[in-house]
Formats: C-alpha cells, sequence, structure tokens
C-alpha cells in the first residue's frame, strides 16, 4: 500500500474509528449493548443453542469418565486422537487474543484496540476447552494432579524430562496470564459500567470487579504500568506455549513427530490460526450489533494480512516437512510424508493443503479482503484446515510408523466427535455470556482514539502509515 | 434434639459464688471472736476467717450441695461426659458367640501358603492323543500348564491347547449340572434312568445299544467299553472324530494290510517331505516333531547339519509357512504330484495319472532329486487329510527310500480300537433312521453339530429312545439329547491315556470337580452297574493289573514322572502289501481304492474347489468358547474370533471379491454365506474354509463367531469337495484381523537369507546396517555390576505356533477383548507374532516374528512418560508401575516396536466371575482400566529365582529362569538369560554373527535381539530368500475402524 492508492469508496474502510464519535458517544455505544439495549433474540437464539451444546459436552464427559477411554476411536498404534487434536487446536485458537492484546501493544498497533477485548476473551475461552482435553485424554483422569510437582509423603515427582509435564507449566501459565491481562485490562471499563448501571444488584457486582477505580490519575498510572508489565510477560508466552506444545510430538521418535521445525512452525500456525477464529467471531458481531464503527474494515483487513503471512510461514512448514522426508534418506520418514501424501488419510492432507495453503491465496486481493462475508468464510476455512492439520501430524504419523505388523487405522467415534463439537458449544455459549455482560470493547481505550484524545496536538496517524506497520 | 424438658448443663469458667449482694463485714464482731482463738491459725480471707454465713453457703456449695442448674465447672463436665460415654458404649456390648477356630498347626504336606506353587504331572488329550503337562497348582488351585520335559509327546513344551485347557477349566459357560430334558436333576436320577434303560437292552443282549465316542487312545476306558461289549453282545461302539486321522488308518491299511502307525524322528532327517501334513502346529506328537525339526535349522548345526524341508500343500499351514520350498496344490491334483514324484523315486507301480505325467514339475523334479539323495535320512509325510492313497504313496517312498528303520518306524496303532470311523457313523445313523437304536450313550464329542451334513445325524437321533451325552458344555448335541451329564476336565478327574509313540499317562487331577462333572470313565461304570466306582478306583484298577508286581511303587512313580515307564510301543515289522497284479504295493498304483477322490470334472473349466481343514486354533470346534483361543490371531491369516472363507489373489479378482464380502458358497443344494479373506499362497481356483466356528450352542464367547463349515462337508467329501460356486452377496461382515500389514516395505525387519548365502557370510543380518555408536548418546549407561536380563529369538528355529503367545496371556493374567476390541486395534497381547510375506504372491515365503518388548537400554517409552510410570532397571528391564500409570499412552506411541497394550476399558473384570478369579496367576498383579502394560520378561519369576539364590548366597544361575513363552516354546527357538555372565546362553547367542537388534538403528539398544532367519534353500529352485513382497489386494484398509 502506498498513499497514491485511489481512495477506497467506504470512507470506514481506512479508519480505525468511525468518524464522528465523541466520548459519550463511545461509551454510550459499547456500554449500552450490556446495560440498556434489549437483550436481542439472536442472543438467546445463539446462546441456547450453544448451551444445549455444553450440556451434552458434559453428558459425554460424564459417559467417558464411566465407561472409560475405550469410548474413543484411540487404540495401538494411534494413541493419541481426537483429544490432542482438539487440545492443541484449542491452544492455538487462543493464541490470537494474547498476540494482539500484547505485542500489538508492545509494538503501538492502535487498531488493535477494537478488537483486543473479546480476542483475548476469546483466548481464555479457548485455552479453557484446550484445558479439558489433557485431562479428558488420561486412561485415569482423577490422578491428572500427579502431573504437578507438589510435596508428597512418596516423595515422588513428575518426570521432568517428558513434554507432557513441561505442557502442565506452559499452559498453566499461559492461561493465568491471560487471565491477569484480560482482567486488568477490564478493570477501567467495569467501573464504567457500575457507574451507569441501574440496577443494584449489577452495581455491586461490576462495582466488585473494577476493585474500587475511580480513575484518578495515580489509577491510571499504575493500570499503565501493571497492563505494560503484563504485556511484556505475555509476550514470551505467545511464543512459548506453542513451543511447548510442539514438543509434545519433536521429543518423540515417531518420524512425522521428530522434527525441529515444528516450534516456528506451530507457533505461526497458532497464530494464523487464531485470527481466523478472531474473524469468524469479529464480522458477525460486529453486523448484529453495528459495531461496524469501531470493528471497521481496517481492522478486517489487518488482520486478512496476518492470516496471509502466517499461513504462508504455514506453508512453508508443509514444505519442509516434506523436502526433509526425502533429504533425509531416512526409510521411515520418507515413507510418513509419502504415506500421508498418497495413504489412508491422504484426502485429509489434500483438504488440509486445499484449506490452509490455497483459499487463502484469496486473500491477496484486497476487494476479497474488504468483502466482509468472503473474509469470514475463508476464515471459516483456516479453522477447519487449521483441526485438519493437526489431525494429519497426530494421526497419521501414529498409524503408519515402524513396523508395518503394527499399523493400524483410526477413526473417531460418536463421542469424540460428541466431545469436540460440545466444546464449541461451550466456548459459543462462554462468548454469548462474555458479550451480554462484559463491555466486549474496550471504551476507555477506544476513546482514546477518538480525535479530542488527541491533546499533543498532533494529527491523527495517517492510515496509510499504520497500515505501512503492520 | 430429644428430652425438650432436660435443661442443658451450662458451662461456666471459674467459680460461681452466688450473686448475692456481699454485706458489708462486721470488723468488731470479728475482732471479738478471734479474740478467743490460740495456736497457728490460717486463712484465706477475711470472710474465712470470720466465718460468716455468707463463707459457709459457699463452702456448702463447693463440697457437697451442688446445684446442677447453675452450671458446671470445666472439670465436671469432663467428667460428667466421660461417664456418659463410658455408659453409652456399654449399650454396644453383645455377647460375642463362642466359634472355635481352627489354626494352621499342621499345614498339608509342601503346601507354603502364599508361597510356593506345586507342580503336579498330568497329561491334556486332543483327539484321543496326549500330551504330559506338569501344571502349577497355587494353593490346590491350577493356575498355569507347562509341558512335562519326561514326556514323549512334550519334552517340556506345551502347544496352544495344553496352555489354554486352563481356561477351559475354569470357563464360567461350563456345563455345571445334570441335566433331563433342560431341567436339573440329582445323578441319582440318571442312575435309575441308566440302570431302567440297560434293563431293557439286556433283554435283547443289547442289540440297540450304542456307544458313540471321540478317538480313545486311553487304555482303561477301552478297557471298560469293550467289558461292557461283553456284557451286552449286540452293543456296537462307534468312535467319530470330525477332524480325524481315518485316511491315515486306511492308508496304513492300503499299504501295509493292517493297522499301523508311523511314527518320524525327524532329529534323524536331513530331507522332509510333508504332504499337507501339519506337523508343525497339531496333531499327534507335534510338540516332538517341531523341537526335533527346529533344532534342524540352526545353520550353526549343533544337532548335525541343517535340514530342508518340502511342502506341498492347498491351505497355507504352519507347517508350509516353515517350507523352504513350499508348492501349492489343488486338493484334487495332490496325488497326480504326489505321484509324479514317487515315480521319480522309483517307487513301483506308481504310475502316473495321464494329466500329470505330460510335463514334470521342477519342483517335484527337485524333491525327488533331495530324496534321493537322503535315502535313509529323509522322511515323507502325508497329512490326515489326504486320500489314503496318498498315504499308501508316502508309506511306499519312505519304503523305498529305505526310511523305514531310520527315520520312521511303523508301531502298533494308538488308538485303542483303529477302525474307519466314517463307515461306523454312516451305519450309526443308518441304523438310527432305521429305528434299529434303543440306547445311544454319546460319549464327548459333539456329533450333531460334526456329523457330515448328508447322513442327517440329528434326524436320525431323534428316532432313539434314551439318548445321553456327556460333555462339558451343553452343546447342539446336548440339545438333542435327554440327559446332559457335565464332563469332568481333565484336570478334575482321574483318566489315562496314550500319546504318538504309545507311551502311557496317568491323567492327575488336581482339583476336585468344580461343577458336578463326571468322567467317561464314571458314566460307563454307572451303566455297568458300578454306580460309585470313582475314576480314580477304575483308572488304578486297571493299571494294578497291567503293571503287576510292586504296583503302589509303580504307580507312585507314573504319577510323579507323568509317564509309565515302559509302555512305548516297540516297532512293529510291516511289509508293503503286494498288489493282486504284483506290479507294486497295494493301493500305490493309480485309482486304487481312495475313498474320497474326488468326483472327475472337466480340467479345462475353472471350478472351484473347496478344502476344509481343522481350524489351527477351535480344531473342529471343541474350543469354541474358550477366549483365549478365540482371539489368538491365526498363524497366517492373523484373524481372530472368526473363520473366513479363504481366496487366493487371483481367485479373488477373477469373482470380485475383497476381503470381508459376505459370499454364498453353494455345494451340492447346500449353502453357507461366509465372509471372505484374501490370502497370498493359495492355490487359484481353491477356496479354504476352517472347521469348527459357527457354532449355534458354543457358549457366550463362541456362539454366533464365523461359519459353520460342517453345514457343506458331505461324508464322501470330509476335506475337499468340488464343483463349488460362489456368489457375492454384496453385505460385508467386519473381520478382526490383529495385523493387517504383512508386507515388510522393504525394511530391515526379519532379516533373512539363504544357507548358501550364510555360508559365505554368515554375519549378512549386518550388511545395511546403520545402527549408531554408543558413544553418540548423552545418557550415561546404566551400571553393569547387577545381572543384564536378555532375550535372544532365533527366527530360524521359530515356527510360529503362536504357543508363547497362550504361555505369555496365562501366566500374566492378559485379558481377552473381545472381536470388537481386536477390531478396533486394542488386543492385549503382550506377546504377538509377527507374521509377513515375502517373495511372489502366487506362492510366498512366510516369516515368523515373535516381538515382546525389547527392553531397551535407551527406551524411547521411559523418557516421556510425566510420571515416571515406566521406569528402568538396574537389571536393564523396562518396568512398568502400573500404580503410577496415569494413562497418557505417550509411551505406546512413542515406542518404536508397538509392544505396550492399554486398557481402553476395565478389561480385567472378566476375572471377576467366580471360577475365573481362580485362573488369575497370584503373583502378577491384575492391572486396571486406564493403565498400560507390556511384557515385563516374567518379572515374578525373575525375582523369585532372585529370593532363591540370595537364600543360598550364590547368583542365579544360567537356565533357572525361564519366561512363560520361552518355557512353551516346542522349538527352544527363545532363550532368556543374564547377559553378565558370559556363559550364558544368551550372552553366546548375542554373540553369534547372526544376532541383530529389531530397529537399532535408532539407538534404542534392545534387551531383545533376534537371530537372522536361514533357509535351506534347493539351488536347483531358487538360491536368494526374497522378503520383499507387492502390494496387493490383501492390503486394502479393511479389518478396522
Amino acid at each position: 500500500m502506498n498513499d497514491t492508492d485511489p481512495p477506497v469508496q467506504d470512507p470506514r474502510s481506512s479508519a480505525i474509528l468511525e468518524p464522528g464519535h465523541t466520548f459519550a458517544s463511545v461509551t454510550d455505544k459499547i456500554s449500552s449493548i450490556v446495560l440498556s439495549r434489549r437483550t436481542p433474540r439472536f442472543w438467546w437464539v445463539g446462546f441456547l443453542a450453544a448451551f444445549s451444546l455444553t450440556m451434552w459436552l458434559f453428558a459425554a464427559i460424564g459417559y467417558l469418565l464411566v465407561r472409560g477411554i475405550g469410548v474413543w476411536g484411540v487404540n495401538i498404534p494411534v494413541g493419541w486422537g481426537f483429544a490432542i487434536v482438539n487440545f492443541v487446536w484449542w491452544i492455538g485458537i487462543g493464541h490470537a487474543g494474547t498476540l494482539i492484546s500484547a505485542i500489538l501493544l508492545l509494538l503501538h498497533q492502535e487498531w488493535r484496540t477494537s478488537i483486543n477485548r473479546f480476542a483475548e476473551a476469546m483466548t481464555l475461552f479457548a485455552v479453557a476447552q484446550a484445558g479439558l482435553f489433557p485431562l479428558l485424554h488420561l486412561g485415569r483422569p482423577w490422578l491428572a494432579y500427579w502431573l504437578i510437582p507438589y510435596p508428597n509423603t512418596m516423595a515422588l515427582w513428575p518426570q521432568f524430562r517428558s513434554p507432557l509435564v513441561w505442557d502442565v507449566f506452559a499452559v498453566s501459565t499461559y492461561a493465568t496470564v491471560s487471565l491477569l491481562f484480560w482482567y486488568v485490562g477490564l478493570i477501567p471499563d467495569l467501573a464504567t459500567l457500575r457507574d451507569r448501571a441501574r440496577r443494584k444488584f449489577f452495581q455491586v457486582l461490576y462495582g466488585m470487579g473494577s476493585l474500587g477505580w475511580r480513575g484518578s490519575a495515580t489509577h491510571w498510572h499504575r493500570y499503565e504500568t501493571a497492563y505494560l508489565l503484563l504485556a511484556g510477560l505475555a509476550t514470551p508466552l505467545v511464543i512459548s506455549v506453542h513451543t511447548v506444545v510442539s514438543f509434545d510430538f519433536t521429543i518423540g521418535i515417531i518420524p512425522g513427530w521428530h522434527s525441529t521445525i515444528f516450534p516456528p512452525y506451530f507457533v505461526a500456525g497458532a497464530i494464523y490460526d487464531g485470527f481466523a477464529m478472531v474473524l469468524t467471531l469479529a464480522i458477525p458481531l460486529r453486523a448484529v450489533y453495528g459495531l461496524e464503527g469501531f470493528i471497521t474494515l481496517r481492522h478486517l483487513q489487518n488482520m486478512a494480512k496476518i492470516m496471509l503471512a502466517t499461513g504462508l510461514i504455514v506453508a512453508y512448514g508443509y514444505m519442509i516437512e516434506n523436502f526433509m522426508g526425502w533429504y533425509s534418506g531416512n526409510t521411515f520418514e520418507g515413507y510418513t510424508v509419502f504415506n500421508r501424501l498418497t495413504g489412508p488419510y491422504a484426502h485429509y492432507y489434500w483438504a488440509l493443503m486445499l484449506c490452509n495453503i490455497l483459499t487463502p491465496q484469496l486473500l491477496w486481493f484486497k476487494r476479497i479482503r474488504s468483502t466482509p462475508w468472503i473474509l469470514w468464510c475463508i476464515a471459516m476455512v483456516v479453522n477447519a484446515g487449521m483441526w485438519l492439520e493437526r489431525f494429519v501430524i497426530v494421526v497419521t504419523s501414529l498409524h503408519r510408523d515402524f513396523l508395518p505388523s503394527s499399523w493400524g487405522m483410526y477413526q473417531g467415534t460418536v463421542w469424540d466427535w460428541s466431545i469436540f463439537i460440545g466444546t464449541i458449544g461451550f466456548f459459543i455459549a462462554l462468548i454469548f455470556l462474555f458479550i451480554r455482560f462484559l463491555p466486549m470493547i474496550s471504551i476507555f481505550e477506544m476513546r482514546t482514539l477518538v480525535p479530542a484524545a488527541d491533546v499533543d496536538g498532533e494529527p491523527p496517524p495517517a492510515p496509510g502509515r499504520i497500515e505501512g506497520e503492520v | 434434639m430429644s428430652g425438650q424438658g432436660l435443661p442443658l448443663p451450662v458451662f461456666t469458667p471459674g467459680r460461681t459464688a452466688a450473686p448475692a449482694e456481699p454485706e458489708p463485714l462486721d470488723f468488731d464482731g470479728l475482732k471479738k471472736r478471734l479474740d478467743g482463738e490460740r495456736g497457728a491459725g490460717y486463712w484465706r480471707s477475711l470472710e474465712e476467717l470470720a466465718k460468716t454465713p455468707e463463707f459457709a453457703a459457699a463452702l456448702r456449695e463447693i463440697d457437697n450441695g451442688r446445684n446442677l442448674e447453675e452450671g458446671f465447672d470445666r472439670r465436671d463436665l469432663l467428667k460428667f461426659m466421660g461417664v456418659s460415654f463410658a455408659l453409652a458404649g456399654l449399650t454396644a456390648c453383645t455377647r460375642q458367640p463362642a466359634e472355635k477356630i481352627v489354626p494352621y498347626v499342621r499345614q498339608p504336606e509342601q503346601v507354603i501358603p502364599g508361597g510356593k506353587p506345586l507342580y503336579f504331572a498330568t497329561a491334556m488329550t486332543v483327539s484321543g492323543f496326549a500330551t504330559g503337562l506338569l501344571v502349577e497348582s497355587q494353593l490346590g488351585r491350577p493356575t498355569k500348564a507347562e509341558g512335562n520335559p519326561m514326556h514323549p509327546a512334550s519334552l517340556g513344551a506345551t502347544d496352544l491347547f495344553g496352555q489354554a485347557s486352563l481356561y477351559d477349566l475354569y470357563d464360567p459357560d461350563r456345563s455345571q449340572t445334570l441335566q433331563y430334558l433342560d431341567e436339573i436333576r440329582p445323578w441319582a436320577a440318571f442312575l435309575g434312568a441308566a440302570r431302567k434303560a440297560a434293563g431293557e437292552e439286556r433283554a435283547t443282549g443289547g442289540a440297540g445299544l450304542r456307544f458313540l465316542t471321540e478317538s480313545v487312545c486311553s487304555p482303561t476306558l477301552a478297557s471298560q467299553l469293550a467289558s461292557l461289549l461283553r456284557d451286552f453282545p449286540g452293543a456296537r461302539w462307534i468312535e467319530w472324530e470330525p477332524a480325524g486321522r481315518d485316511n491315515v488308518r486306511e492308508g496304513a491299511r492300503l499299504a501295509f494290510g493292517e493297522y499301523a502307525d508311523v511314527v518320524a524322528d525327524l532329529a534323524k532327517a536331513d530331507v522332509i517331505f510333508s504332504i499337507g501334513s501339519d506337523f508343525l502346529s497339531c496333531g499327534p506328537g507335534n510338540l516332538a516333531m517341531t523341537r526335533h525339526f527346529s533344532r534342524r535349522r540352526r545353520p550353526e548345526g549343533e544337532h548335525g547339519p541343517m535340514n530342508r524341508l518340502y511342502v506341498v500343500e492347498t491351505a497355507s499351514t504352519v507347517t508350509g509357512a516353515n517350507a523352504d520350498h513350499r508348492l501349492p496344490v489343488p486338493a484334487s491334483r495332490v496325488e497326480d504330484v504326489v505321484r509324479g514324484i514317487a515315480k521319480a523315486l522309483g517307487v513301483a507301480g506308481s504310475g502316473a495319472n495321464g494329466s500329470v505325467a505330460s510335463s514334470p514339475n521342477p519342483f517335484e523334479a527337485a524333491v525327488a532329486a533331495d530324496l534321493k539323495a537322503h535315502a535313509g535320512r529323509c522322511v515323507v509325510l502325508v497329512g490326515p487329510e489326504q486320500a489314503p492313497a496318498v498315504h499308501a504313496l508316502g508309506h511306499a517312498m519312505n519304503q523305498t527310500l529305505g526310511n523305514f528303520g531310520k527315520t520312521v518306524r511303523a508301531i502298533e496303532p494308538v488308538d485303542a480300537r483303529p477302525s474307519n470311523q466314517l463307515t461306523g457313523l454312516v451305519e450309526l445313523t443308518r441304523d438310527m433312521a432305521a429305528g434299529k437304536v434303543s440306547t445311544l450313550v454319546i460319549l464327548g464329542g459333539n456329533p450333531v453339530f460334526t456329523a457330515p451334513a448328508d447322513l442327517e445325524f440329528s434326524a436320525g437321533l431323534a428316532k432313539v429312545k434314551h439318548r445321553i451325552h456327556l460333555s462339558p458344555h451343553v452343546d447342539e448335541t446336548s440339545a438333542a439329547c435327554q440327559w446332559h451329564i457335565p464332563q469332568a476336565h481333565f484336570l478334575e478327574a482321574w483318566s489315562d491315556a496314550r500319546c504318538f509313540d504309545g507311551t502311557a499317562s496317568i491323567v492327575q487331577p488336581l482339583i476336585a470337580t468344580l461343577y458336578q462333572g463326571r468322567s467317561a470313565h464314571e458314566v460307563l461304570a454307572a451303566l455297568q452297574g458300578a454306580p460309585e466306582a470313582s475314576g480314580y478306583e477304575i483308572v488304578r484298577a486297571f493299571w494294578r493289573g497291567e503293571l503287576g508286581t510292586d504296583f503302589e511303587t509303580r504307580w507312585t512313580r507314573a504319577l510323579h514322572d507323568g509317564v509309565i515307564e515302559g509302555t512305548a510301543f516297540p516297532d512293529k515289522p510291516v511289509r508293503m502289501a503286494e498288489s493282486p497284479g504284483g506290479s507294486g504295493p497295494s493301493g500305490v498304483a493309480p485309482g486304487g481304492a481312495s475313498a474320497s477322490s474326488p468326483p472327475a470334472g472337466d480340467p479345462a473349466s475353472p471350478e472351484l474347489e473347496l478344502v476344509f481343514r481343522p481350524d489351527p486354533k477351535l480344531l473342529d470346534g471343541r474350543f469354541a468358547n474358550n477366549g483365549w483361543l478365540q482371539e489368538l490371531p491365526d498363524p497366517i491369516t492373523r484373524l481372530t474370533w472368526d473363520n473366513a472363507a479363504l481366496f487366493s489373489i487371483e481367485t479373488a479378482k477373477r469373482l470380485g471379491i475383497r476381503k470381508e464380502d459376505v459370499v454364498e458358497l453353494k455345494l451340492r443344494g447346500r449353502s453357507l454365506k461366509a465372509a471372505a479373506w484374501i490370502e497370498p499362497g493359495l492355490p487359484d481356483g481353491t477356496v479354504v474354509l476352517n472347521l469348527g466356528h459357527g457354532r449355534t450352542r458354543g457358549g457366550r464367547l463362541g456362539t454366533g463367531t464365523g461359519s459353520n463349515a460342517y453345514a457343506l462337508r458331505c461324508s464322501d467329501a470330509l476335506w475337499s469337495a468340488r464343483g463349488l460356486e460362489v456368489r457375492n452377496t454384496g453385505v460385508s461382515h467386519p473381520l478382526a484381523s490383529a495385523q493387517l500389514h504383512q508386507n515388510m516395505e522393504g525394511r530391515e525387519i526379519v532379516r533373512a537369507a539363504s544357507l548358501e548365502e550364510y555360508q559365505k557370510n554368515p554375519a549378512f543380518v549386518h550388511e545395511k546396517e546403520k545402527e549408531p555408536e554408543p558413544s553418540l548418546s548423552l545418557y550415561p549407561q546404566y551400571p553393569s555390576d547387577t545381572y543384564a536380563w536378555a532375550m535372544a529369538i532365533d527366527l530360524s528355529a521359530c515356527v510360529g505356533c503362536n504357543a508363547c503367545v497362550l504361555a505369555c496371556q496365562s501366566e500374566n493374567n492378559i485379558p481377552v477383548v473381545g472381536k470388537d476390541q481386536v477390531r478396533r486395534g486394542r488386543e492385549m497381547h503382550w506377546l504377538r507374532i509377527d507374521h509377513y510375506y515375502g517373495g511372489a504372491p502366487a506362492n510366498p515365503t512366510h516369516f515368523f516374528e515373535p516381538v515382546p518388548c525389547m527392553h531397551c537400554e535407551k527406551a524411547p517409552c521411559e523418557l516421556v512418560c510425566p510420571v515416571g510410570a515406566t521406569v528402568h532397571s538396574a537389571e536393564g528391564l523396562n518396568d512398568m508401575v502400573y500404580n503410577r500409570c496415569v494413562g497418557t499412552r505417550y509411551c505406546s506411541n512413542n515406542c518404536p516396536y508397538k509392544v505396550r497394550r492399554f486398557n481402553f476399558y476395565h478389561y480385567s473384570t472378566q476375572f471377576r466371575a467366580p471360577s475365573m478369579r481362580m485362573l488369575a496367576n497370584p503373583d502378577v498383579t491384575v492391572r486396571w482400566r486406564g493403565v498400560m502394560e507390556k511384557c515385563t520378561y516374567c518379572v515374578q519369576r525373575i525375582n523369585g529365582a532372585k529370593i532363591d539364590s540370595e537364600l543360598a548366597d550364590r547368583r542365579v544361575k544360567d537356565g533357572e529362569i525361564t519366561t512363560a513363552c520361552a518355557q512353551a516354546c516346542p522349538a527352544e527357538a527363545i532363550v532368556f538369560g543374564d547377559l553378565a555372565d558370559k556363559n550364558s546362553r544368551v550372552a553366546k547367542l548375542r554373540e553369534n554373527p547372526r544376532n541383530y537388534g529389531l530397529l537399532s538403528e535408532l539407538g534404542t539398544r534392545p534387551r531383545t535381539t533376534y537371530l537372522g532367519s536361514v533357509r535351506n534353500l534347493n539351488p536347483a529352485l531358487s538360491r536368494e530368500v526374497q522378503t520383499d513382497f507387492p502390494h496387493t489386494e490383501l492390503d486394502t484398509e479393511t479389518g478396522q475402524k
């Protein structure tokens, strides 16, 4: 992009806040969704649907706990199936929020402001779903706490060479920091809601949440410091979590897992998927709640560009994997690649290529990037593609490893699907609760984008410049 | 709360003085009173000094006149509480009844509770022939069968059936009660009925009385039957064994003019030519034959130069799979091929049928040349499925080659009364149908299920007035009989039996009958009017007569040793019977009395041929309810829980049949639906169907698995029939194969070479090896100052008989998971035998490879377990800590050998059935749901031996510890021991140039190693062992979800 580009027709396409907004209008518009506007019909319908799926998830979990892990399709040789696929997928989705909030904050990307709040919420909810799977996939889930180093009379510790123990630390740290980051960012807005709420119950509820925020200069000073520190803390975590998750595979000896490219390739994939999920949620939300003024086409475009970039990194990863299969000269590695391309799961592989490499190439075109419904479709395709990617990594590597005598097949059962779809329902239910009870866009940060907030007298940054920084 | 009226005591700290207004002290009065006092006086307060009435009242309260309503102090409260609790406790006191218990003062001899098991010698019979066993008894319950080293048919090894016999004993579906028309009756009721029936029969001299038994090699039972037949001169005794040896007997009669058994000594044979004989997996003497065969399979030649095995067969058997050269031949052409070879050998009168002689097959020429070159040092074996004429040819070939007296010898028949069983059964059904039979006593066997379909046995049976059936299960025949008597298991009842060479053993029970079981001896005694005779007395009475002087000593010795000394049959001089024309031995000439020769067909048309054979696991169906055997993979097809119609690749292609398609087999107006499976190496145009499946009343496990081949089996075509029509129904039936890929994919898994190549390069297994240097590992070596357990498996010796798999299952409490779970890839066998094909799909080479845990020194599984549930012992064992396992299954994912097994469900609940609970080995933990498990090298045995050795203050000696698999192995292919002892057998095998580690290029440094497979190829036929196998229809992804 450069300045000589002809202006697009829609003035909102390049702005990060629709012109004409004032402090009051921003606050009114966002807080009214929670406080004054009637809960729209679609919310009830959507929430009830998602809530039913959540209940089905709990039923499926109950059945799993009563009967045992055998209700899933896992077997020998494919000891990990949907559970680990879903775990990695959800953790990946949980990357965008912190990335948007922390890294883009540190990089002074102001356009992040309108999407960071619900991206963070999405992160939390996705990590919550992800966290279910490592527990549920255990043969004896009630003993999961044995993975945590705690002092005990038998002086037994976890086995620290196992990447699964690293996972425990990586995921729990990430979940904690993400929660703190999200909550700290919420405090000033909770205070706004407290002040505007008319019913006692909500006044008390938001009041407790806002921790006595009065908006004094000291409060703001401490808030800024804490938020910046947390951003600094969260930034390495974005990289580390998925790196550690990728170690679950790279530490293994299995061809198709034992690869040094996994950490960067997993992180890129996670960001790719995370942004796809943000788009998946943001596009319908802005349409339904009329938030086109806050989440502008500019946001959508920027996210699409990030997806394009990370998608290309992921494509590079696929390419190197296949190349190394040949270049290593290793029979087993070579066969694994061959088997992925032509074996019984080849249709998964080629679907993955279609979803993750071919489809996102459409994002090169600005017209596509600025057409929300197409963007939404592409995001959905990428979501599916990233799930397929994890399926291909987990299942096709395991199902045919070293000794052909132990080769087998894997297929998810109805309970595998129930739990997977159930977590999607649970996730959406949480998102629905979030948009109903908390401001989905950061009110106070949006207010800093209003022209009146520009106290230094500097002109607002030119749109082209910001785009160029992305 | 009850007792509302009761004031609750109130606890008040400190003294509560009366809260009355304190009156002012009267100092004057006080002074006055004190004036009169003398001596030492002590006081604590002026009030005390003054002895005021208030003070006195307060004192009174402290000492005596307590007022409860004013509250308690701390001490009183505690006192009251103490008393109340003590009184409350009294209510719990009831008088205990006096029950005298008896301490274990007099310990039963040799029994150490919770300690050492005892072993008893006994014998198991399959189709009449005995195999000696040593059965482990843990506090009175049999838990494990081992071979009896002193028994000639065992030599210390066991086969599948010996191992699985324990499961049969505790089978919860066993018949438990005597029944009359499905109603439970006491034994006395049967005795009454038997007496009445016997009375009726006696009136006619037993003209309507028939006894139907299985093959009888029990001298006692035979003498009982003989005596009954004397009592009832008109009665008849018929034997019926569905997978029997009629052809063997008739063949001998054709050749020698009389019945005789021919026993081969493979230890002396350089060349073995098997004509459809599966001597390595079943049949009389299979274990001894396997032992002697595989001793000569080692290219090092400790027991003589390597032998060479040629096999001509139709269905693929374990023996065929071990052949150096195998020729698949349709059943109808076997005789022609054999005739061709016999002719080449110069067997007189073997003139071939016209169709053969035209082109001498290179295989036939090579076999003939090799046999000739090894005359007197070779042997020709013929399988019981072959026509009598082929048997006669086999005997003639052995005769011509001068093998009699060297590698083969003839003995008196081991069968108590050799006869043509089929003829007997045909007569019986004819008599039954004609109403000539009034009482039929069926002792064992299941003729309603197994009789040839054309005989209409059940229709005839319905016309018999008194029908009595003795069997271990309420089966198809029991349902058709009025009386069903539960048969005692051989570990519950006394009996005796002869093995393949005539050696007799006493079948010694280890446990009292679990249910109301009776042995055949007891039933016969009851019919003879001795209803209370116990099996023990009957068997002893017989042998008292046989053993003569010094009976008690010899009897005790026989029980202890498991064999009765001097009962082996001596050589029987036989002479080839001359045919009437004098052109050669009788029966050898073409068109001789071959009873089951196929009806002539048009050789040009691709007519299909159906071949029956006993199932390698269920035999004739008798083991259908045995979970261990049902779940054991077939050695070649690797199928579990089902039989299938087996097609060669070409035939399947021609007929458009894929794996798991349900096909309708039509033969002479009868039809049967069976699932199809593709098996390379079958002759084209042949469909193979195993007997014994498709039971309708086979118990919970045996009913409804597979297809009943007997439905197509006719009396004139017991083993093969032409004119089969096959129709693909388009439906598919899931089959559970334990191994979906039998192709090595060009990987160095089983490393094989011909003897010629081996002699050029004994270290051929290392040719393509890329094993990393030990120094490349970052982790330090494990200490080597203690034992270093290791295992070596000789792939040249292993015949793939599966005995080790069941031995492991029995020893280690491995659960049976069922067909659905096997299909999902969740079978639990700790030790599996991989089977691979090599070479051309039309006639592939077979490779077997037993795969237990490798106990890698650098084990990938240990690294990834997050809770340290799988750890390395100082002795090199890769240990599983079941209690610690949380079930991430990461270890299994990371195991390159995939030998770990996971309890996806709570499989071990099967050990909760009251009888099955007794099956479990008390030395091995029964595993819970959600826990990983795997081969432990039988750590319970290792520790047992270590404790013994530590008590004696010495190291464990080589051979003192045997794993269950190694102990069962008839081929001695598995050797376990201590690597640290440089003189141990396993340490020496590790030095063998053939020794290699499976996937050792991964740096796992496995403790289990393999010795490369060597085949003794005939250079005239081929020079190279092919391990590569093309991708075929076999590889379609069926058989698993």
